[in-house]
């Protein structure tokens, strides 16, 4: 077992990116999947810079960690109060339900 | 070391198995259920390598806030009914191949950078490094996050705050036939509008009128 470096962790950032855009693309559900597969990609990110910034000895990925931290969560909150107006006003929240846009 | 790659291995297997879960299950709420799991297992992770006031704040700010928001959201949508309906219809399991081709390439991508990667080597002479000082994690991140990027750390919280107020406005809504108290209507409200003296009459009585 070789020891465990930055391209580790810049690997298993990329599985989990990946695995979030095939989440976006694959999801028939609804539109809560989607984003939740925001937030796995925002986590990917996260695991890259704070490996970056731990093998490389510069404490600025951490702190910019911490501001992804912050607009995750605002992305979250406005994201799914939009979802709850929505189902208020249509009743669904399906994935190929929703084409008011007609896109 | 030998330790530490265990517990690497550990953490990013159950990483990656319920980062799979969570556009795999069939049930949102099961979906929830392995996003929590996930961020649990990452900020495991992040305490390891060192970075262990990141790992606290992302199991305050993920697991605390933001999974439990969604579970709210899923348990107050009632979508726990289309469970059993994982592709609706025939039609759009046309979109399966190519979004698994778009997400393969992406990948190879990306690991293609990351083995080709080179890194210069005086890229470490930067003046925030973390070697130079034997502060703990949190001490460092703090010195350097109210001084050279104060800004920045200020310009975070006012995302909070129009997050906040913007979630706010558009769930609210005021409903009608709801009879509530009005402090203005009270408090301006005159002698005159309120009680009348009347001259009663023997046998008489008053009569109200309303």
């Amino acid at each position: 077992m070789t020891e465990i470096g930055l391209g580790h962790y810049l690997t298993l950032g990329a599985v989990i990116f990946s695995i979030g855009i095939i989440g976006i693309f694959l999801n028939r559900k609804n539109i809560i999947v989607i984003l939740m597969s925001i937030e796995l990609i925002l986590l990917a990110v996260n695991i890259n810079l704070v490996a970056f910034s731990i093998y490389l000895g510069d404490l600025a990925g951490q702190v910019f960690t911490l501001f992804i931290l912050t607009v995750a969560a605002a992305e979250a909150a406005i994201g799914l109060a939009i979802i709850v107006v929505y189902f208020r006003n249509s009743g669904t929240i399906r994935v190929e339900e929703i084409d008011k846009l007609k896109g | 070391m030998i330790a530490h790659s265990i517990f690497f291995y550990t953490f990013s297997f159950i990483a990656v198995i319920s980062a799979i879960m969570v556009t795999a299950s069939k049930n949102t709420v099961h979906s929830v259920f392995f996003l929590i799991l996930d961020f649990i297992s990452i900020s495991c992770l992040f305490i390891m390598i060192g970075a262990e006031f990141l790992g606290m704040i992302m199991l305050i700010v993920y697991v605390g806030a933001v999974a439990v928001l969604f579970l709210f959201v899923v348990m107050m949508l009632n979508v726990a009914q289309q469970k059993n309906q994982w592709f609706a219809s025939q039609e759009s399991s046309k979109h399966i191949p190519v979004g698994l081709i778009i997400g393969t390439l992406i990948f190879f991508e990306i690991i293609i950078v990351i083995g080709g990667w080179k890194y210069k080597p005086d890229i470490f002479d930067i003046n925030n490094s973390i070697s130079q000082t034997s502060l703990s994690n949190t001490h460092s991140l703090g010195q350097i996050l109210y001084t050279d990027y104060i800004h920045v750390f200020q310009i975070s919280g006012m995302i909070l705050l129009v997050a906040m107020v913007g979630a706010i406005v558009l769930t609210f809504r005021q409903r009608v036939g709801v009879k509530r108290q009005s402090y203005i209507k009270q408090i301006s409200r005159e002698r005159a509008e309120g009680v009348e003296v009347l001259e009663v009459k023997s046998n008489r009585g008053v009569k109200i009128d309303d």
